[in-house]
């Protein structure tokens, strides 16, 4: 039987710390970390002795004083009486705004122009590339001046809209006209409002006319339904989902079920709403009613679109190329019709490839609105990162705002794709 | 019997005895026509697209063609060249059907290209240019002589030089530096070991370049003052600029890129988590907060006093921002790499920098070639977007032309010369990227 004895208990050496790969470790962290903490305490302690040399403390009450300025576009109630934190929550609605737009038509465009990429068409796949090149290569801050340039000084002026023979004429049936001043669209309305607003009764005659105002309790009620319906449509799927797994037959109807189940809550409220048009007019010097799309909104918005959908259109290409030729192959001998290979075969292979980098065009979308200083669309930069910093002189914290903001939106979105990005993943061993 | 009919088959029917020479094939089958039916003509809905591409195209080619090129290009101010105009082609009839008017590239070229350099200078970006093209060459074709990478190493301090001018002393002590980290790693591994090497490579040039280089600039040009004569960053502009910051940005990027990701792949929790949040925190907000960081605040994080150049600022930023891109890049390349790469290395006995030099780094970085060049594309695109913070890149500058009574309201020329010059530079990076992939393209599929 053998003694264990004990190892001899070594006796711990400086020199380990650098020759003894299980301290080294440590030892470069410490180093590491020792020589960041001292970056940063001189970063910090530069900028204390900095703002006390001019005479600035650090404070955020700033936020609560009066502005003072106007914004020309908000969707929320602002006056120049508002405090400097409701400009920076007006400027903030307009990014998410003009980048909720872009997202989608981007994602359309990108989506388009990747598939007719691969078109058998050579002329319309040649048409494809330019547009892809074209966008891609060339400065998106360029595309926005251009845009902006392109509505300010092409577009008719609103008095060429006047007069018996007109030299511009509004578009589709009279109701959008499109002018040097901004794009003018229909407005929805509603005559029996929650908020209040009345459509003013009708005297001797003379048509009704609604007042519309801004009655947020409307909107709010649309949005809530609208919500409780893509809800039910989700579980209806799930349901239809599961009969399927357990009795192998599809329940009839299933699409037109989750599609009822989304559009006619909305329709009812709609109606019982009183929803109607409000159509844009030319009265006096400028159009009135409807909804005013500025320029600065519709050039940036369709840059960006534009500018993003030239990427967006080259990972759905590289989406739909990753998928092999055996695939759709296969599902055709298993009998499957071309649609069915599409959406059960292929689509589902290539949405994988697709997600990923789709996430960061998004927020690439989402930080890029911030250009909007281009063409004076008052987005958050512009409110809270311009005016207000201008005015209160506040630097350091309208700049840590500022970046927060960005920061925290890059993140959930980020965080918010890479859930679905799990849930469509190949699921391997 | 058989032998007879068989025979009399044969006189009276037409037996070919030699083949016949092999034919065209028919015209619909063949050639362009053949093409022409596949690719355009293929079914109802391709006929539809096809004559729906071939009529957008015909308008816009309409409208665009004659006003370009009609343009007009000896003139003083868009009014003369209205007036040429009119002259030429007759008064206009009602709207558009104008030319363009070229003149505007002609009068203000040294602008748009050079800024407000002084005039007499002009040599000195341009062989500066030439160097840099010099100087990336060898990187960019491997078929040169590798000799000439002796000048990829000096060319960042040559330029440097002939760009701002001023004391010769300046670049070359700045390099002093970088020799003095390169002889430490080299010399000082069999005297300290490797790590303590490798940190002291980081650490004296660092202190070097803070501490001692400013006095030893003085003093070496008390002793012997060469130079040439020195240029502000504020009189650069244009074409320049763009060029200027993009070059920087990208040589810049690239190693602190490739630490980034490795710091990101690190086993080590703090380093990790320091380059983790470095990374995260640079890409989530946009490039513009930055500049303006860099132009609002960067001041207050200086030792009070000391006031650095805007431009120097907007390349640090400009730096970080795209290292940090570039990082992620190298990371997917890194994670794409196979775990036998990493244990191979480990089992020939490399120490961590050799794996990563001699095994992995090469193999990522191919892998991750696209997107790095991208990352450059995007880096030198953005570059525009230093107009926000005062400085005359060619936007800055077609905004100042335009503010000029000569030249105002000229919008198209200035727009599309400017975004063809973009053009060409970035198209040209992302095809000399796929020539670079199909080139490395080693793996066996």
């Amino acid at each position: 039987m053998a003694t264990l004895s004990d190892p001899p208990a070594e006796s711990f050496r400086l020199s380990q710390l650098i020759y003894d790969t299980r301290y080294r470790s440590l030892t470069i962290q410490v180093i590491v970390f020792i020589l960041i903490m001292l970056g940063l305490w001189e970063l910090v302690s530069n900028a204390i002795q900095n703002l006390s040399a001019l005479g600035k403390d650090f404070d955020f009450s700033f936020l609560g004083n009066r502005a003072g300025y106007d914004i020309n576009q908000r969707l929320i109630e602002y006056s120049n009486d508002s405090t400097h934190g409701r400009a920076a929550v007006v400027g903030i609605l307009n990014t998410l705004l003009v980048a909720f737009l872009g997202c989608v038509t981007a994602t359309i465009l990108g989506v388009i122009a990747g598939v007719l990429r691969l078109s058998n068409n050579w002329i319309v796949g040649r048409l494809m590339t330019v547009y892809v090149e074209g966008f891609r290569n060339i400065p998106l801050l360029l595309w926005i001046i251009v845009i902006f340039a392109i509505m300010t000084e092409g577009m008719p002026q609103p008095r060429d809209f006047r007069g018996d023979e007109p030299e511009a004429s509004m578009i589709l049936g009279d109701s959008v006209a499109v002018t040097n001043r901004g794009v003018y669209i229909p407005n929805l309305v509603f005559t029996r409002s929650l908020g209040g607003n009345e459509m003013s009764e009708a005297a001797d005659g003379v048509e009704a006319a609604i007042v519309p105002s801004v009655s947020g309790a409307d909107w709010t009620l649309i949005l809530v339904v609208l919500a409780l319906g893509i809800a039910a449509s989700i579980f209806i799927g799930r349901w239809g989902a599961a009969k399927q797994e357990r009795t192998g037959v599809r329940p009839p109807g299933l699409f037109w079920m989750r599609a009822g189940a989304i559009v006619i809550p909305v329709a009812i409220v709609l109606i019982v709403l009183g929803a109607t048009l409000d159509y844009p007019e030319l009265t006096g010097f400028n159009f009135s009613g409807g909804v005013h799309l500025r320029n600065a909104l519709i050039a940036l918005w369709f840059a960006l679109s534009l500018y993003t959908g030239a990427f967006i259109a080259e990972i759905v290409r590289a989406g739909i190329l990753s998928v092999s030729k055996g695939q759709t192959e296969a599902s055709a001998a298993l009998g499957m019709r071309p649609s069915w290979t599409m959406n059960l075969v292929i689509l589902p292979q290539a949405l994988r490839v697709i997600i990923p980098p789709l996430i960061s065009q998004y927020l690439n979308l989402t930080k890029n609105s911030s250009l909007a200083l281009a063409v004076g669309y008052m987005d958050v930069r512009s409110t809270l990162g311009g005016i207000t910093i201008n005015q209160t002189g506040r630097e350091l914290e309208g700049m840590l705002l500022l970046g927060g903001f960005y920061l925290i939106t890059s993140l959930v979105i980020s965080a918010v794709m890479n859930v679905y990005n799990n849930s469509v993943k190949l699921q391997e061993r | 019997m058989s032998e007879l009919h068989s025979e009399t088959a044969l006189d009276s029917a037409y037996v070919r005895t030699e083949m016949l020479p092999e034919q065209a094939p028919p015209i619909t089958a063949a050639g362009p026509v053949r093409w022409v039916r596949d690719n355009l003509f293929s079914s109802i809905a391709n006929a539809i697209m096809t004559i729906l591409s071939l009529y957008v195209i015909y308008v816009v080619l309409a409208a665009i063609l004659p006003w370009v090129v009609y343009g007009i290009w000896d003139a003083g101010s868009l009014s003369e060249c209205r007036e040429i105009r009119e002259a030429r082609y007759g008064p206009l009839d009602g709207h558009g059907g104008g030319v363009a008017c070229w003149a505007v590239l002609v009068d203000r070229w040294d602008q748009l290209m050079f800024g407000f350099y002084p005039p007499e200078l002009y040599w000195r970006p341009i062989l500066a240019f030439l160097l840099f093209l010099g100087g990336i060459a060898p990187v960019l074709y491997d078929k040169l002589p590798r000799k000439m990478l002796i000048l990829t190493a000096a060319m960042p301090f040559i330029c440097f030089w002939l760009l701002w001018g001023g004391s010769i002393w300046a670049p070359v002590l700045v390099a002093a530096g970088f020799g003095i980290g390169w002889a430490i790693i080299k010399f000082g591994t069999r005297f300290v070991g490797a790590m303590t090497a490798t940190i002291l490579a980081f650490i004296v040039p660092i202190l070097f370049w803070v501490l001692l280089v400013g006095p030893l600039i003085d003093a070496f040009h008390s002793v012997a003052p060469i130079g040439i004569e020195s240029v502000q960053s504020r009189e650069f502009g244009g074409f320049l600029l763009a060029f200027v910051i993009g070059a920087s940005g990208i040589i810049l990027s690239m190693p602190l890129g490739i630490v980034l990701a490795l710091g990101r792949q690190s086993d080590l929790f703090i380093i990790n988590k320091f380059s983790v949040i470095f990374i995260e925190v640079i890409r989530g907000v946009p490039l513009i907060v930055w500049l303006f960081t860099a132009q609002l605040l960067l001041g207050y994080f200086l030792p009070p006093g000391s006031n650095f150049d805007l431009m120097v600022r907007v390349i640090i930023m400009v730096t970080l921002f795209s290292s940090a891109y570039i990082a992620e890049v190298i990371r997917g390349g890194l994670a794409a790499l196979p775990r036998g790469q990493y244990e191979g290395a480990d089992s020939l006995g490399l120490n961590y920098w050799q794996s990563m030099q001699l095994i992995i780094l090469p193999q990522a970085l191919k892998i991750s070639i696209p997107g790095i060049v991208s990352s450059f594309i995007g880096l030198f695109k953005d570059t525009t977007l230093v107009v926000f913070i005062g400085l005359f890149d060619p936007i800055g500058f077609s905004n100042a032309i335009r503010a000029d009574t000569d030249w105002n309201g000229i919008y198209w020329e200035l727009f599309i010369f400017i975004g063809l010059c973009f053009f060409i530079c970035c198209f040209s990076m992302s095809r000399y990227s796929q020539y670079l992939e199909r080139k490395l393209a080693t793996g066996h599929r």
